[in-house]
């Protein structure tokens, strides 16, 4: 019995080596290649029909360098299906949904190629997007994804539960912690609505972009959470924030726990935390208003900073046809498309002069002109490496001392930022 | 010559080719990704694309210190704890209990044994949703309870979270175990039943007595079984506590591995705590084995 355990013990282990010390050919010269190629779009319909009609424009003048486009596959996020599929190799040349966070981590499995490679590649990116491109450096200066699109975050608020509440629709106070919280204990004591506002508590890494990060941003004047290698929010707007929040679970106008559906939507809550993306879809079910973020001392709205909630285009290394790939992501990235993709979805492409560009399209849309402005100051996540594990830290201490109150905002802030500090450097 | 082949393919090499074809199956998608994360738990491994040049050096123990060291896997390994010593024994008096009822029914019979299997075979996801709506707040449970119902709420409350979790799983999973019960009971002969009857034994007592040690051997498989799918929780903290919450109150080993090795691109910390984990529960299923298969 012990022998056969034995061997098949050894057998096992012998097995996994085997695995693990095979070698892997390399990819070959595909830069200069031109040839069909494969892309994924996000599943939101509208990115969709956009998607679509780009690549049928492009597939109509290059009948020699097709491009199929498909929804990325289903898969518990688009991050883990994408790193899969650079993991097997299979990735498709573009993907026009790459997050921000997740380029350090697809760098360093050697998934993406460096955008800088191509005649011209940097000059492109920083042309295209202005000052905002160098939020999307990595570390080692160069570009493995082009700034694409953000839904600059805002608070949408539901006029008529307002209303309801006797707070005036047209300017509720919402511009300081102090009005927030004012304002909030209206709307439950009221009894116009279960809750003030319902961003998700739940752990996910990412969620601190719709609580934590998008005041965090306006409170500092627009800092990342790691700047030249170190946290930043250890600090005064970085408590306050926390502090702010804390208050708004503890007083009950936060929910601690996850609604199973669009709180916002279903009037379970007054307000969201949402991009521009959110108009088309609360079109004729919510009466809305949209202001920035509040700030302690309610900053003026031209000063405040919020959030991108950017999605990229990158290039993966498993393309064989490179050249054309950088084509078409510079055709899906020009003015026109741009504007193609502004009126179809409503998201903003991340360009300098965005309101100026597409004056038109901002006039005839008045709802989308606050968001426009506010594509000018937004704040990306910071790149650098184990960014997701860095995210991961923040959230669990802010669910711990923020959410669930278990201990001092002071102590899990300390605690996010020396983990930060140590996995930023790793 | 034909002691060589005896050898290799044993006595009745026939058997040896009708059983190779599960062998390779074996091989290929238990033994080979087990010893693969073995091997990846002693590296500093990440996943990378097929051709790009990575360096994977050995790095002996560390993985292993560092999740050792991490409160947060040492409250994942507590929280399972809590999970089996709640799950294993209730799994085992409930499915024994519904099953030795069963088998004495005559009518409706195959209904009560579809109503115990269904929640077995549906999707988690499904019956998420159904306890979701029953436990989340403003759930019916929480309606019915009034004044009594727990603040926080179940699914946000760290003291209730997991035990929640142990029920549900308890509840979804019965169906197996109960069918596996059933099935043993057939083979307890009837004969002993009529001796204790005859013997002045009550129904308790009868159960105690002859049912209980009847059917051992199946208790013992119930208890492996359970220890292993309970060790494997992830789908409930991830559905139903929102990802291990409240705080990482219900966060189990698979789920801080999945945040570890797919989220945060860390295979080699992931594969550490999936054999401590294997070590783990072969070392509870021996030491089940034992007690519950000693004379």
């Amino acid at each position: 019995m012990r022998r056969t355990f034995l061997t098949t013990s050894v057998a096992v282990l012998a097995l996994g080596v085997t695995a693990a010390c095979g070698s892997s050919s390399g990819s070959g010269e595909a830069r200069s290649a031109s040839g069909p190629i494969k892309v994924w779009l996000s599943n939101n319909p509208e990115e969709i029909a956009w998607g679509k009609a780009m690549v049928k424009e492009w597939n109509a003048e290059h009948s020699d360098q097709k491009v199929t486009a498909q929804e990325i596959p289903a898969g518990k996020t688009s991050e883990e299906v994408i790193g899969a599929a650079i993991t097997a190799g299979n990735a498709p040349c573009l993907v026009f949904n790459t997050s921000p966070a997740a380029v350090p981590q697809f760098e360093k499995q050697g998934g993406l190629v460096p955008l800088d490679g191509f005649s011209g590649g940097k000059q492109y990116v920083e042309d295209r997007s202005g000052d905002q491109a160098e939020q999307y450096q990595s570390p080692d200066g160069k570009y493995y994804q082009i700034p694409w699109k953000q839904n600059p975050v805002m608070i949408f608020y539901n006029k008529d539960l307002f209303k309801k509440a006797g707070i005036d629709p047209a300017n509720p106070p919402l511009k300081t912690y102090d009005q927030f919280l004012a304002t909030s204990k209206k709307l439950v004591d009221s009894g116009s609505a279960p809750a003030a506002i319902a961003p998700a508590p739940s752990s996910e890494f990412f969620q601190s972009w719709f609580d934590f990060y998008p005041l965090y941003a306006a409170e500092s004047g627009g800092k990342q959470t790691v700047e030249d290698g170190k946290a930043t929010f250890d600090d005064t707007a970085g408590k306050d924030v926390w502090n702010f929040w804390a208050q708004m679970y503890k007083d009950g106008y936060t929910p601690k726990e996850k609604y199973d559906g669009d709180s916002f939507a279903d009037k379970k809550a007054a307000m969201a935390v949402v991009g521009p993306w959110a108009i088309a879809v609360y079109k004729g079910k919510v009466n809305w208003g949209a202001v920035p973020v509040p700030t302690k001392t309610g900053m003026d709205a031209s000063e405040v900073h919020t959030f991108t909630d950017a999605k990229n285009i990158a290039l993966y290394s498993a393309c064989k046809n490179q050249k054309t790939a950088w084509n078409v992501l510079k055709f899906a990235t020009s003015k026109d498309q741009d504007n193609k993709l502004l009126e179809t979805t409503g998201q903003m492409p991340i360009r300098k002069d965005l309101a100026t560009t597409y004056a038109s399209y901002f006039s005839s849309h008045p709802d989308y002109r606050l968001f426009a402005d506010q594509a000018s100051r937004t704040v990306e996540v910071p790149n650098v490496p184990n960014s997701v594990e860095i995210w991961q830290e923040i959230r669990d201490n802010f669910s711990s001392a923020v959410i669930f109150g278990k201990t001092s905002v002071d102590d899990s802030i300390a605690k996010a930022a020396d983990a930060a500090d140590k996995l930023a450097k790793k | 010559m034909k002691p060589v082949l005896t050898k290799v393919f044993g006595r009745q090499p026939l058997g040896t080719v009708f059983a190779a074809p599960y062998a390779l199956f074996l091989a290929l998608v238990f033994a080979y990704p087990l010893g693969l994360a073995v091997w990846i738990s002693f590296h500093d491994y990440f996943f990378a694309a097929p051709g790009a040049q990575v360096d994977r050096p050995f790095v002996g123990l560390d993985n292993y210190t560092n999740v050792l060291g991490d409160p947060d896997v040492q409250r994942a390994f507590f929280n399972v704890g809590v999970f089996l010593v709640i799950n294993v024994p209730l799994t085992v008096v409930l499915s024994l209990v519904l099953a030795t009822a069963l088998n004495s029914v005559t009518r409706g019979r195959t209904f009560l044994r579809v109503s115990y299997y269904v929640p077995y075979v549906t999707a988690s996801v499904a019956l998420v949703a159904v306890w979701l709506f029953l436990f989340s707040q403003g759930g019916l449970v929480n309606d019915l309870l009034g004044p009594l119902a727990p603040s926080p709420s179940w699914l946000v409350n760290s003291k209730a979270a997991m035990p929640l979790i142990a029920l549900f799983v308890t509840w979804k999973q019965m169906g197996f175990f109960i069918l596996l019960y059933l099935a043993a009971l057939q083979g307890v002969s009837k004969d002993l039943y009529e001796a204790a009857s005859i013997d002045g034994a009550s129904r308790f007592r009868s159960f105690m007595n002859v049912t209980v040690p009847g059917v051992r051997a199946a208790t013992t498989l119930v208890v492996i079984l359970a220890t292993i799918t309970g060790a494997n929780l992830f789908t409930e903290p991830y559905l139903l506590t929102n990802g291990g919450g409240p705080d990482g109150a219900s966060a189990s080993p698979v789920f801080v591995m999945y945040q570890k090795g797919i989220e945060q691109g860390n295979p080699d910390t992931a594969s550490a705590i999936g054999v401590i984990l294997v070590v783990l529960v072969l070392a509870i299923s021996l030491v089940n084995r034992r007690i519950l298969e000693r004379d």
